[in-house]
């Protein structure tokens, strides 16, 4: 902010120094970025000049194919974020009931499958077959179980369930950063609980919530590529089935990395407008002297 | 006089620490009592059971004839649930020493929540009456600025004009003044003033002696846990009949 310049009094005389201070000069920063640009070309001459078809690239950049494995890929991160931010929110809120059951069961569940790796998960939903060959509402209905645990099925209850479980820490701090003032306030105007915390205490919470959420579906992308072994048709499957075909491994990996990028990219972006979002209310006393300063100036 | 608030022998405990030992005090509409006393001695716990924001252990208070937090059958309280508390604490405003405005909504917006999500009122007739309400507190500039935006005498004058919104019955003040700086105490002092005249009933818990003297048609002393001695301002303060009174006081204007 250009605070200092726009406090001080316009036109006021700068009394003349005789001591002037030398101008910085940032050598060692010169040498690092020559360092950098140079390291930089050498690797995009390597690329250029290496045993890559870029023309196949390009044409496989919007195979049909290429694209439905991309829609997978987000369709398995979007539901899995969904279930994990459901089923994190019920943890986060049984971790804080007064229901000691609720707790052992919520801390039970986090433990579980914060432990186990998700690859190993994947393959348990997958195989459920082996263990309940049939699946039963008692009185209602039945089922085989390998037609219900789709890989997609598979997959969802793999990572939503073990997604659940890193949220429910997430959102439980940003719960927790509401301070108990705010609640109290919401009850003295009459607020029902749900009203509190869907009004007052999960908005304040977002601000501590959003960035490392964010993070996490970022992260949940790139983790569904692990339900390829289990025939689920996402992306990284996709490009495996072409190149299997045509032999032109490079090429359609570096397709495929392409589209992470991209999706990686726009994710960012909205990360990025929600976080500004949930911050806009909050401004502090200081900034409200910037605004201010900004506005004269 | 047409009785609001009755506590009747109200007892209530922290694990084994007895921070209420049998409670007992009425108080009139439109009147102003001031609840003064040295740091432990109950007086914001007195003020957390009046809308239910603690449990009693023990005894029983009422708001216009409504037992709070409780249906009492034969002598048994079993507690109420949630909706049913908070259309009780609708009724009565509270004010706290750390303002507790909501810092996610602007002005107007905290003193419309209330109105819009627990009365179901009408969002524009609520945001003109929160014009009004700003006004009558001298903030009326400030309608559309954050909390954080604002000095602490203003965000409490916010909080005051945020209770009014409900139109209560009865408004709880918990040291309103206690967490400003020394000269934003008086505007918020002169709004409380001006409210105690209109007839509102209040009851304020302080450390400022000279607005209880002013504005408290009577002043409760308590220490321990107990309420050790009432009166109007005057026989409280200046002719206080308790030792534990007359050093108390010594002390505060020392
Ligand atoms: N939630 C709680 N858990 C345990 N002890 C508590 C709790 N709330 C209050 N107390 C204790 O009960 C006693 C009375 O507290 P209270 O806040 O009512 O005092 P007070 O008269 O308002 O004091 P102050 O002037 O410092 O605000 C204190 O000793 C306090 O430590
Ligand atoms: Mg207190």
């Amino acid at each position: 902010m250009n605070t200092i310049s726009a406090t001080k009094p316009t036109g006021a005389p700068i009394s003349a120094s005789p001591y002037v201070v030398a101008k910085h000069i940032p050598y060692a920063r010169y040498v690092i970025s020559a360092a950098l640009i140079v390291a930089l070309a050498l690797i995009a001459h390597a690329f250029a000049v290496g045993q890559i078809q870029w023309l196949v690239v390009r044409q496989y950049l919007f195979d049909s194919a290429i694209m439905n494995g991309m829609i997978n890929t987000i369709i398995l991160t979007f539901f899995s974020m969904v279930a994990g931010i459901a089923l994190g929110l019920a943890s986060a809120l049984m971790t804080d009931s007064q229901n000691p059951l609720m707790r052992s069961v919520s801390s039970g569940y986090r433990f579980f499958f914060r432990s186990i790796p998700i690859l190993l998960q994947l393959l348990i939903w997958y195989n459920l077959a082996l263990v309940f060959p049939r699946i039963v509402v008692p009185g209602i209905a039945s089922f085989e179980t390998t037609q219900v645990i789709t890989p997609f099925v598979a997959a969802l209850l793999a990572f939503g369930i073990s997604q659940g479980a890193y949220t429910s820490e997430v959102i439980r701090s940003g719960l927790l950063s509401v301070g108990r003032g705010q609640v109290e306030a919401a009850k003295s105007i009459g607020m029902t609980r749900g009203a509190t915390l869907r009004r007052i205490v999960l908005p304040q919470a977002m601000r501590v919530i959003v960035p490392p959420l964010g993070n996490e579906t970022i992260g949940m992308l790139k983790y569904t590529s692990l339900a390829s072994i289990i025939q689920y048709q996402d992306i990284v499957y996709s490009t495996q089935t072409i190149y299997y075909a045509n032999g032109l491994v490079i090429e359609m990996l570096i397709v495929c990395a392409f589209w992470y990028l991209l999706v990686v990219a726009t994710l960012s972006y909205f990360q990025s407008k929600i976080e500004k979002h949930y911050n806009k209310s909050n401004q502090t006393h200081s900034s409200r002297v910037e605004n201010s300063v900004e506005k004269a100036g | 006089m047409k009785k609001l608030v009755e506590i009747n022998n109200v007892v209530k405990a922290f694990g084994s620490f007895q921070a209420l030992r049998g409670v007992s005090l009425d108080i009139n509409e439109g009147e102003v009592v001031c609840i003064i006393g040295p740091s432990g001695s109950g007086k914001s716990t007195l003020l957390r059971c009046i809308n239910h924001l603690e449990t009693v252990d023990g005894g029983l208070i009422k708001v216009a004839d409504n037992v709070i937090g409780y249906r009492l059958t034969g002598s048994v309280l079993h507690e109420l649930p949630d909706r049913e508390i908070a259309q009780q604490r609708a009724q009565i405003g509270m004010v706290f020493q750390q303002y507790n405005l909501f810092p996610h909504k602007t002005v107007t917006e905290n003193i419309v929540e209330g109105p819009i999500i627990v009365r179901r009122k009408d969002p524009a007739e609520s945001r003109a009456k929160a014009k009004e309400l700003l006004q009558q507190v001298g903030l009326a500039e400030k309608a559309d600025y954050y909390p954080g935006q604002l000095s602490g005498g203003q965000q409490q004058r916010v909080a005051i004009a945020r209770a009014l919104a409900m139109e209560p019955r009865l408004i709880l003040f918990d040291e309103p003044t206690s967490a400003l700086d020394p000269e934003l105490v008086g505007e918020v002092l002169q709004v409380m003033r001006r409210l105690a005249a209109s007839g509102m009933t209040m009851i304020v818990v302080t450390h400022e002696i000279s607005f209880a003297r002013e504005a408290a048609d009577r002043v409760v002393f308590m220490d321990g846990g107990q309420i050790v001695e009432e009166g109007t301002a005057d026989e409280l303060i200046s002719n206080p009949r308790n030792e534990r009174t007359r050093e108390f006081l010594s002390a505060v204007r020392a």
